[in-house]
């Protein structure tokens, strides 16, 4: 049987700079994971999946993470996505030292 | 050392021109990802978790103090002030922006150095022992043959599309300190009824299928180099297995057809090519080996070094850890490390690599090393400036005296910035490194090698720790293996994992269990951990990580 589907976050890099980007709602590319579309639904993921693979001079490897509604937008439900959103642990540095 | 040609200055000029027009077409879209990508990767250029990395090689872990201040400038410049130092002896910058890697490549350029083939299907950077040209105990100097096989290998027409990486690794000394059985080539120099020569390795490697390698030729005469190991590459090239990622290694080769095989076709592929290099090999070796002749060595004493000894504790200490025999009267090497307790292993701040390279122009015959220990080498300092050269380090939090004992610990990036890691690293060096701090015996303890990879690719050659340490994904939670026994000198062996992972708060105390029953264990203090373990086997070590089993047992 196929696994259920769970909610996505359509999420890539930056060309030019690298950073973590998030696709949001109105078509844009976020820095900050809260302003993610969460999307519930299996097809409308593919529909924006191909929607970010159809950037390819704004953005390189967009991929679905698994996320899940919190009360400030989406929240990651695996420990690599929470570092993504935030940066590394050994310095303050990336996203929390540019209070994304 | 080795200086560029004007054949090199304008190879690498060539190359990052043309470096600069693939990355301004990637920006306009004329290339894609899928195409940009190989040409990326050929110059070092990685995509991670939070921003592009670029990997610079330094070949064989050799640097002089310009080009040490260059790589503290571009860190200033385009990056965020530090460099990560990595086992394979390469610096990585981890934050650079893709606009910006064709003038950070030129900056590079301007010190003779460059990103080429650190990444991709070829023969990465030659590494080799960081003692090399100033250890007591070298037979050869294995840099000039390092820079021959460098030159060699870079853009090698025949090599470019190899199965998969392939890494190479010369020690100048019976000794092993460039973990030569753990390459896809490992060089060890050998005296031979007189003569000196190469033993020659192959088909080691850590990863996910660890494997010590094999003597493929116990005697190579030195003239026979390069034919010989165009040979290898060339058989491996042809045979290695590209249907299959995880089987492409020569490692797999050499298990799957046999090292009899495999040293049969070498040898045949070895006489059919050896004719065509007509000498022009040793030519050029001769060439090289004038750029590395020894320094002039100062002979005027020891100055003031014992007396201040003698009354420095701190000094002492440092000098019990961080010294090691250096070939010439009244020199030694130091080791200057950087791991300080709490600090990211292999890092350095843009400061520090000024101050190390101010330290090798005043008082090191303009030399510097970085290790596959992920520690930086003065290999040329009279004894008489020790005192001199340990006060600088002071002043730029330098002087840790840990070299060799259980907090200079290996660590790969882990998931705090790679791309492929499956759990964090540099933490658990971190706290490991700050607990024994605060126990306060990491002296009496001794020799101890811990190794810690964020995943089963094992950069962090874990599989050769004493205790190695292994970061995995378990259903959403960064658990982590134990792994005992491991060597990577001469004596190399493949540590054994002692049974169930733990989580990120469990191995830290795990690691502390092991340790304290080593020190019950331990005949002496002259026992080293790994000297223990192997007279002892697993089982009390195992009894100390999971006392509830042994609870159970009962």
């Amino acid at each position: 049987m196929p696994r259920a589907f769970t909610p996505k976050v359509v999420t890539a890099n930056d060309l030019k700079l690298g950073d973590v980007i998030y696709l949001t709602q109105d078509d844009q590319w976020s820095r900050a994971l809260r302003e993610a579309e969460l999307i519930e639904d299996e097809a409308v993921a593919q529909l924006r999946l191909l929607h970010a693979q159809s950037q390819p001079g704004q953005v390189v490897g967009a991929y679905l993470m698994d996320a899940a509604k919190g009360e400030d937008g989406p929240e990651p439900k695996h420990f690599r996505e929470d570092f993504r959103r935030t940066g590394p642990s050994n310095y303050n540095h990336g996203k929390q030292a540019e209070q994304v | 050392m080795y200086r560029y040609t004007e054949f090199d200055q304008a190879f690498l000029a060539e190359r990052n021109a043309q470096f600069r027009a693939q990355v301004e077409r990637r920006l306009d879209g004329s290339l894609t990802e899928d195409e940009f990508k190989p040409l990326r990767l050929m110059n070092g250029l990685y995509l991670q978790l939070h921003a592009y990395m670029l990997r610079v090689a330094v070949p064989y872990g050799t640097l002089n103090s310009a080009q040490m201040t260059k790589l503290a400038e571009i860190a200033d410049r385009w990056d965020k002030g530090y460099g990560h130092f990595t086992t394979r002896q390469n610096i990585q910058y981890n934050w650079p922006k893709l606009q910006d890697v064709p003038d950070i490549l030129d900056a590079l350029a301007e010190v003779e150095m460059h990103a080429i083939q650190t990444s991709g299907n070829t023969i990465r950077n030659v590494t080799a022992d960081h003692f090399a040209g100033a250890a007591a105990d070298e037979i050869l100097d294995p840099r000039p043959y390092a820079e021959l096989l460098r030159q060699w290998s870079t853009d090698h027409p025949e090599f470019q599309f190899l199965p998969r990486k392939f890494k190479i690794a010369v020690t100048g000394s019976e000794i092993d300190r460039a973990v030569t059985k753990a390459h896809d080539i490992g060089l060890r120099a050998v005296l031979r009824e007189g003569q000196v020569g190469f033993e020659v390795i192959v088909g080691g490697g850590l990863g996910r299928t660890p494997m010590i390698g094999k003597v493929v030729r116990e005697f190579l005469p030195l003239a026979d180099l390069l034919p010989y190991m165009e040979a290898v590459v060339s058989v491996w090239n042809i045979l290695g297995r590209r249907d299959n990622k995880y089987k492409s290694r020569i490692k797999i080769t050499v298990h799957e057809h046999g090292i009899d095989d495999i040293r049969a076709r070498i040898e045949t592929r070895f006489e059919e090519i050896k004719p065509g290099f007509e000498g022009a090999d040793l030519a050029l070796l001769k060439e090289i080996e004038a750029g590395f002749a020894a320094p002039d060595w100062v002979q005027a004493g020891t100055g003031g070094f014992e007396a201040h000894l003698a009354a420095n504790p701190a000094f002492k200490a440092w000098c019990d850890t961080n010294l090691h025999d250096h070939k010439a009267e009244g020199y030694a090497i130091v080791s200057v490390s950087l791991k300080k307790p709490g600090a990211t292993p292999g890092d350095a701040s843009s400061d520090q690599m000024r101050a190390l390279a101010d330290l090798a122009k005043t008082y090191g015959h303009d030399e510097l090393r970085i290790s596959h220990e992920q520690n930086v080498n003065l290999p040329h300092v009279r004894k008489a400036h020790l005192p001199a050269v340990y006060a600088a380090l002071r002043k730029a939090d330098l002087a840790t005296a840990n070299i060799g004992l259980i907090s200079d610990i290996i660590a790969c990036p882990g998931m705090d910035y790679c791309a492929l890691a499956t759990a964090r690293s540099i933490p658990i060096a971190q706290e490991i490194a700050t607990r024994f701090e605060e126990l306060g015996f990491e002296h009496d303890i001794g020799a101890l090698k811990i190794k810690i990879s964020g995943c089963i690719n094992a950069c962090g050659h874990h599989h050769v720790g004493h205790i190695g340490i292994l970061g995995l994904d378990r259903a959403g939670v960064e658990n982590y293996q134990i792994t005992l026994g491991g060597d990577g000198t001469e004596n190399a062996a493949i540590g054994e994992r002692a049974g169930p992972g733990f989580s990120a708060e469990e191995i830290i105390p795990a690691v502390e269990r092991l340790v304290l029953a080593y020190l019950d264990l331990r005949k002496s203090r002259d026992e080293a951990f790994l000297e223990a373990y192997k007279r002892l086997g697993a089982a009390p070590f195992k009894a100390a990580l999971y006392p509830e089993a042994k609870a159970n047992a009962a």
